[in-house]
C-alpha cells in the first residue's frame, strides 16, 4: 500500500498544556496514597513542567530526568522494601508519569503520557471504588480524552475539544453499560496477589489484646448490611438481641486472647427453637474468614462452613463484597452435649498470672460451691457495684491485665469487661471463651437496611453450665446497659471523645449520611458488588436460562452489533439538503449550465459573475448584471449577513432573481465557439 | 508484474469499485470507506487488555467500568473516524499547465454537505507528501495536490488516498478516489539553446499588428507570464483591491518570428527540438515578441497573446503523441 512520508510535527504548547491539566486531574486523587516525598517530588515536577510552558522554554536535558528518574526509583524501593506490590507499582508508574511530561516532545510522548494517564486513573480504585471516586475518574478521563482530541488536532478549540471528548464518552456509556452487564466475569484474582493489596483495612481479627477493639471502635467504615425479609421486614428486632456473631477466642496466654482449634462441618450443632428470623447479610470485604450471623444461624451460606464454637467459616477469605441470605433463631441455647476436648480448652489459663484475681475465684468457689451460675452472678456483681468505668481510652495495662483492671484501674472496654469476666470464671473452674462480633447496628430510615459499622465491634462472653449449654453473658451489659440496648454514643459518658458523627449536634449531618449511605448500598449491591453470582442471578432474571460465557458472548456481541449498527446510521444520516442560499446558488448554476456557463467547483461567487459578465456578448450586460447582484447576495449570505431578518430578505430576493432568470426565454448564445 | 504488485493493483481496482478514473463528483459511499486501527490504536487495546487483566485480577468493579467505558471509546472512535469521511464529494478542480520537472498542482475540489466541518482530513497521492485540510459544514474548499511533472503531455491525475485519524488518532479511517483529471505538461525549455532567430517578417506584411513594445496600446488583466516592467504599477496604486493590469504596447516595427521545426539541425532527436521551440517560444514571450511555430504537419499564425502562447505551448507538449 502506497504510504504517504511520515513527517513528525513538534508538539504545540497548547497540547502539552492540555495533558498537563489532565496530568493535574488523574493525579490529585492518588496523592493521599502515595508517601509524601513522592507527592512533594511529583508536585515539584509538574511545577517546573507548568513554569516551563508558562514562559516556552525548552524541556529539560535526558540525563536530568534519567537521574530523577532512578533516584526516584530507588527511593521508592527504600520505601516499600519493594519494587513488585501494588503501592511501589503505584508509585513507579506516577513517577514515569511525571517524568513523561518533561520528556514530551513529539506526539508519540505524548500518546504514552495518555495511555499511563488513564492507567492512573485505574489504579485510584485500589484504594477506593465510592462514588465519588467513580466522579473524579469520569472528570480525569474526560480531560484526557479531550487532550487526546487535541493532540490529533491542536486547532481544535478548548471548548469544543472538551465537548467532542464528553459526546464520545457519552457514546461510549452504552457500549459500557453492555459490556458491564454481560461480559462473563472471572471471580479474581488470577494469581497470587501482592502481600501489600489489602493494606489498610479495619476489622476483627484473630484475637484480641486489651485497645484492640476499642480501637476499632473509632472506626466508621462499614462491616456489614442487613436486610430483613420476613417478619422483621420493616422493623429490625431489638437492639439487645442483635449479637452478630464471629471469632471466638478460647486461647488466653495473659494478655492475648486467640482462636482455638475449630473443626468445620457442614452439619448444625443444635436444633432450631423459638422464632426466626430471616435476612440477607451484605459483608464488606475483611480478607478474613469468617461470615457474620445472628446467633445462632441455622443455614450456612454456600460459602460457609459452621465450625463447632458456632461462627461460620468462610472456605476463602471474604475478598469482595459478599451477599448471603441467613436464618437465626435468638432463642437456641446450643452445646448442652459439648465435647470434653472444648470444654478443656475453655478451661485452660497461664499458670502464675493474675494471682489476685484467682484467689478472688478460689473464695467464691468456698463461699458458693458447685453453684457456677451463681459464681458468675456474683462477677457481675462486682462489676456493677465496684463503679467499673465504660470508656474508649481505658489506662495501659501491665504483666497482670486481669488483676490491673480488676483491682486497680476498674476502667475499660468492652474488650476488658469480657475477658475479666472470662478469666474469673476459668479461675472459678467454669468453662467459658470470649466471642467477638459486632453489636447492634443503625437502621437506615431511607432503605430500612440494617448499618453494622466497624464502631460496633463487640466482645461478650460464654460460660458453659452443666445440663443448660453455653450461655451467653454480656458484661458490658452490667456496666453499660445503654451500649447494648441503645449505642455506642449514649453508653459514653459526657466529656469522652466520640467518633464525629455520634454527636448529638449533628442530627441533620446524620439525616444526609442516611441518605448517602443509602445510595451507596445501591452503588454497593449493583456496581461494586456486580460478581460472577450476581451476575448470573440478574441474567437468570432476565430470562436467560443457563447464563454461562458462551451465551453472554453471543448476546454481548449480538447486541453491541446492534448498536453500532444503530451508531453507523446515524453517522450515515446527513442533510442532505444544502443550506437554501447554496441550493438558490446552485440552481443558477444548473440554469446557466444550459449554455454552457456552468459555475466551476473552484470558482467563488466573485470569480464566476466576473466570469459571466466576461464571456456574455454585450448585449446580455443586463443578465451579467443579474447574476453578478446575485453572487453578491449569496456570499453576503454565506459569509457575511448575521441579521436573521434582513437574511431572510435577502434570500427571497435571491430566490426571485434566479427563478426570473430561470424563466428567461431567450437563449444566452452558446460560448465556445468563440475560440 | 510479480504477484505482490498484481496483487495491489487488483485491490486498488475493487476499491475503486471499477476502473480508473471514476465520474465526477466521487462520493465516498460507505462501501468505500475503510477503517482498520492505527498502531496507536494498537498500543490502546494492548494497554485496555493490561487495565482489564488488573481489574480481574484486584476484583475492581470499577475497574471493569473503566476498561469497558474506554473499549466503547475506541468503539466510538471509529464511528467518529468513519463519519469524518464517509459522503465527502470530490471533483476534479483547477489545474494549471506546467512545464516538465516542476510539480503539476492537482486542484481537488472537495464538498461537504453536512452540518459540521471535517477536520484534519488528510490527502495524498502515491509516494507524495500528504496535506490537512478542514472541510467547513455546508461548503467547499479545494485541496492542491503536488505531483512532479516528469515528462510532457498530458499527466493524468493517479488515485488519491483520502485519509483521517480524526478524532483520537486511534483509528484511521481511509478511501481511494481517482477522479478523471490531468495536467497538461510542457516540454522543459532546453536550458542550452542557440539565439532566438531573428527572422524578418513576412515582406509587405507591415500592416500587421502585434503586441510590441513601443506605443501603449491599453490595458488588460495581468498574467503571471507578463514582464513585470509592463505592470501597470500606477494604476495598481490608485485602487485597492482590484487586479493586476498589464500596459499592452504596439509597436509595428516588432519583429514577426518564425519558429520553425526545420529550422533546427537535422541529427537533433524530438525532445531536444521541442526543448528548444519551447525556449524560444517562452523567451519571444518574455520580450514582447510576436511568433508563429510551425511543426510538421501543424502550424500556428503569430500572434504575441496568452491564448497563442499556451496553444503552442500544448502543440509541443502533445506533439507526437495524440
Amino acid at each position: 500500500m502506497a504510504k504517504s512520508k511520515i513527517t513528525v510535527p513538534p508538539l504545540v504548547a497548547k497540547q502539552s498544556l492540555w495533558l498537563f491539566g489532565s496530568a493535574l486531574l488523574v493525579l490529585a486523587p492518588l496523592v493521599p496514597h502515595l508517601p509524601q516525598w513522592l507527592s512533594a517530588l511529583t508536585a515539584v515536577t509538574l511545577l517546573w513542567r507548568g513554569i516551563l510552558l508558562w514562559r516556552q522554554a525548552p524541556l529539560p536535558a535526558r540525563w536530568l530526568l534519567a537521574f530523577t528518574g532512578i533516584a526516584g526509583a530507588a527511593g521508592i524501593a527504600l520505601h516499600f522494601h519493594n519494587l513488585f506490590g501494588r503501592d511501589p507499582g503505584v508509585a513507579l508508574l506516577v513517577l514515569l508519569f511525571s517524568l513523561k511530561l518533561l520528556e514530551m516532545r513529539t506526539p508519540r510522548d505524548a500518546f504514552a503520557v495518555v495511555l499511563l494517564g488513564y492507567f492512573l486513573s485505574l489504579t485510584q480504585f485500589f484504594y477506593a471504588q465510592n462514588i465519588l471516586n467513580a466522579a473524579l475518574t469520569m472528570a480525569g478521563v474526560t480531560s484526557t480524552t479531550a487532550a487526546l482530541v487535541v493532540l490529533n488536532h491542536w486547532r481544535q478549540a478548548p471548548l469544543r475539544a472538551v465537548r467532542l471528548a464528553g459526546l464520545m464518552l457519552l457514546q461510549a456509556i452504552p457500549f459500557m453499560l453492555l459490556l458491564f452487564v454481560l461480559f462473563p466475569r472471572v471471580q479474581g484474582p488470577l494469581w497470587g496477589l501482592p502481600i501489600d493489596a489489602y493494606s489498610g483495612l479495619t476489622g476483627l481479627s484473630d484475637s484480641m489484646t486489651p485497645g484492640s477493639l476499642s480501637q476499632l471502635s473509632q472506626s466508621e467504615a462499614i462491616a456489614f448490611r442487613v436486610k430483613f425479609v420476613g417478619k422483621f421486614e420493616n422493623k429490625a428486632p431489638p437492639q439487645a438481641t442483635l449479637y452478630w456473631r464471629g471469632p471466638v477466642l478460647s486461647q488466653f496466654d495473659g494478655r492475648s486472647w486467640r482462636i482455638g482449634r475449630v473443626f468445620a462441618s457442614g452439619r448444625l450443632p443444635y436444633q432450631a427453637s423459638g422464632e426466626a428470623v430471616d435476612y440477607v447479610v451484605t459483608l464488606e470485604p475483611h480478607f478474613k474468614p469468617w461470615l457474620f450471623a445472628l446467633e445462632f444461624p441455622v443455614s450456612i451460606p454456600a460459602e460457609g462452613l459452621m465450625a463447632n464454637d458456632y461462627e461460620i467459616l468462610a472456605k476463602t477469605p471474604v475478598r469482595a463484597r459478599l451477599r448471603y441470605e441467613m436464618r437465626s433463631y435468638p432463642a437456641i441455647v446450643p452445646g448442652v452435649e459439648e465435647s470434653p476436648a472444648v470444654l478443656r480448652e475453655a478451661l485452660q489459663l497461664p499458670p502464675r498470672s493474675n494471682p489476685r484475681a484467682r484467689a478472688l475465684a478460689a473464695r467464691w468457689r468456698e463461699e458458693l460451691g458447685a453453684d457456677d451460675s451463681a459464681i458468675a452472678r456474683s462477677m457481675l456483681d462486682l462489676y456493677r457495684r465496684q463503679l467499673f468505668v465504660y470508656t474508649l481510652s481505658p489506662p495501659l495495662l501491665g504483666e497482670h491485665s486481669v488483676d490491673e483492671f480488676l483491682f486497680d484501674t476498674r476502667r475499660g472496654f468492652c474488650e476488658h469487661f469480657s475477658a475479666g469476666f472470662v478469666f474469673m470464671m476459668r479461675a472459678a473452674g467454669i468453662p467459658a471463651r470470649v466471642v467477638t462480633g459486632y453489636q447492634g447496628g443503625e437502621v437506615n430510615p431511607v432503605d430500612g437496611m440494617l448499618v453494622v459499622r466497624q464502631s460496633d465491634a463487640h466482645a461478650w462472653a460464654e460460660v458453659w453450665l452443666r445440663g443448660r449449654g453455653w450461655i451467653r453473658v454480656d458484661p458490658t451489659a452490667a456496666i453499660a446497659p445503654s451500649r447494648i440496648e441503645l449505642n455506642l454514643a449514649r453508653a459514653l459518658p459526657a466529656g469522652e471523645v466520640r467518633p464525629l458523627i455520634a454527636l448529638p449536634a449533628f442530627v441533620w449531618l446524620a439525616q444526609m449520611r442516611y441518605r448517602w449511605d443509602a445510595l451507596a448500598n445501591v452503588w454497593n449491591q449493583w456496581v461494586i458488588g456486580y460478581n460472577p453470582q450476581r451476575q448470573r442471578d440478574l441474567l437468570a432474571s432476565l430470562g436467560m436460562r443457563s447464563p454461562d460465557w458462551r451465551q453472554m458472548t453471543v448476546v454481548l456481541t449480538l447486541v453491541c452489533g446492534v448498536l453500532l449498527l444503530g451508531f453507523t446510521a446515524w453517522a450515515l444520516y446527513q442533510r442532505q439538503r444544502p443550506v437554501p442560499a447554496l441550493a438558490a446558488w446552485n440552481r443558477l448554476s444548473r440554469i446557466l449550465a444550459r449554455h454552457g456557463l456552468a459555475r466551476k467547483p473552484w470558482e467563488g461567487p466573485f470569480d464566476y459573475a466576473r466570469r459571466i459578465a466576461a464571456t456574455l456578448p454585450g448585449d446580455k450586460a443586463a443578465l451579467a448584471g443579474e447574476v453578478a447582484r446575485i453572487a453578491e447576495i449569496y456570499a453576503r449570505l454565506r459569509y457575511g449577513e448575521t441579521d436573521a431578518v434582513l437574511a431572510g430578505q435577502l434570500l427571497q430576493e435571491m430566490k426571485v432573481r434566479v427563478s426570473r432568470i430561470g424563466r428567461l426565454d431567450a437563449p444566452v448564445p452558446a460560448v465556445g465557439s468563440r475560440v | 508484474m510479480n504477484l505482490a504488485a498484481t496483487l495491489q493493483e487488483r485491490f486498488f481496482r475493487w476499491a475503486l469499485r471499477g476502473k480508473a478514473p471514476e465520474a465526477s463528483p466521487v462520493i465516498l459511499t460507505q462501501r468505500r470507506v475503510y477503517v482498520l486501527p492505527t498502531r496507536q490504536g494498537l498500543a490502546y487495546a494492548v494497554s485496555l487488555l493490561v487495565m482489564l487483566v488488573g481489574a480481574i485480577n484486584f476484583n475492581l468493579s470499577l475497574g471493569y467500568a473503566l476498561v469497558f467505558l474506554l473499549a466503547g471509546l475506541g468503539l466510538t472512535a471509529i464511528l467518529h473516524a468513519f463519519r469524518n469521511l464517509v459522503q465527502l464529494r470530490i471533483a476534479p478542480g483547477r489545474c494549471e499547465p506546467v512545464f516538465a520537472g516542476e510539480s503539476a498542482n492537482f486542484g481537488i475540489v472537495l464538498t461537504n454537505r453536512r452540518n459540521e466541518t471535517r477536520p484534519a482530513v488528510r490527502l495524498h497521492l502515491p509516494g507524495q507528501e500528504s496535506i490537512e485540510v478542514e472541510i467547513p459544514a455546508q461548503s467547499s474548499m479545494e485541496a492542491r495536490l503536488a505531483l512532479p511533472a516528469l515528462q510532457r503531455g498530458w499527466l493524468a491525475l493517479p488515485r488519491i488516498t483520502i485519509e483521517t485519524n480524526y478524532p483520537l488518532g486511534l483509528i484511521r479511517a481511509w478511501s481511494y478516489a481517482a477522479p478523471e483529471q490531468r495536467c497538461l505538461v510542457y516540454p522543459a525549455p532546453a536550458e542550452v539553446a542557440p539565439p532566438v532567430p531573428a527572422m524578418p517578417g513576412e515582406d509587405g506584411g507591415a500592416a500587421r499588428v502585434v503586441a510590441g513594445m513601443e506605443d501603449f496600446a491599453g490595458l488588460r488583466r495581468h498574467q503571471p507570464a507578463d514582464p513585470p516592467r509592463h505592470v501597470a504599477w500606477k494604476a495598481a496604486a490608485r485602487q485597492n483591491a482590484g487586479p493586476l493590469l498589464t500596459k499592452l504596447f504596439t509597436g509595428a516595427a516588432a519583429h514577426t518570428l518564425w519558429f520553425d521545426w526545420n529550422m533546427l539541425p537535422a541529427g537533433q532527436d524530438v525532445e531536444t527540438r521541442l526543448a528548444v521551440l519551447t525556449r524560444w517560444i517562452c523567451d519571444a514571450r518574455g520580450a514582447g515578441l510576436a511568433w508563429g511555430l510551425s511543426l510538421p504537419g501543424s502550424e500556428l499564425a503569430p500572434a504575441g497573446d496568452d491564448e497563442h502562447f499556451h496553444a503552442c505551448l500544448k502543440l509541443l507538449a502533445l506533439y507526437g503523441q495524440e
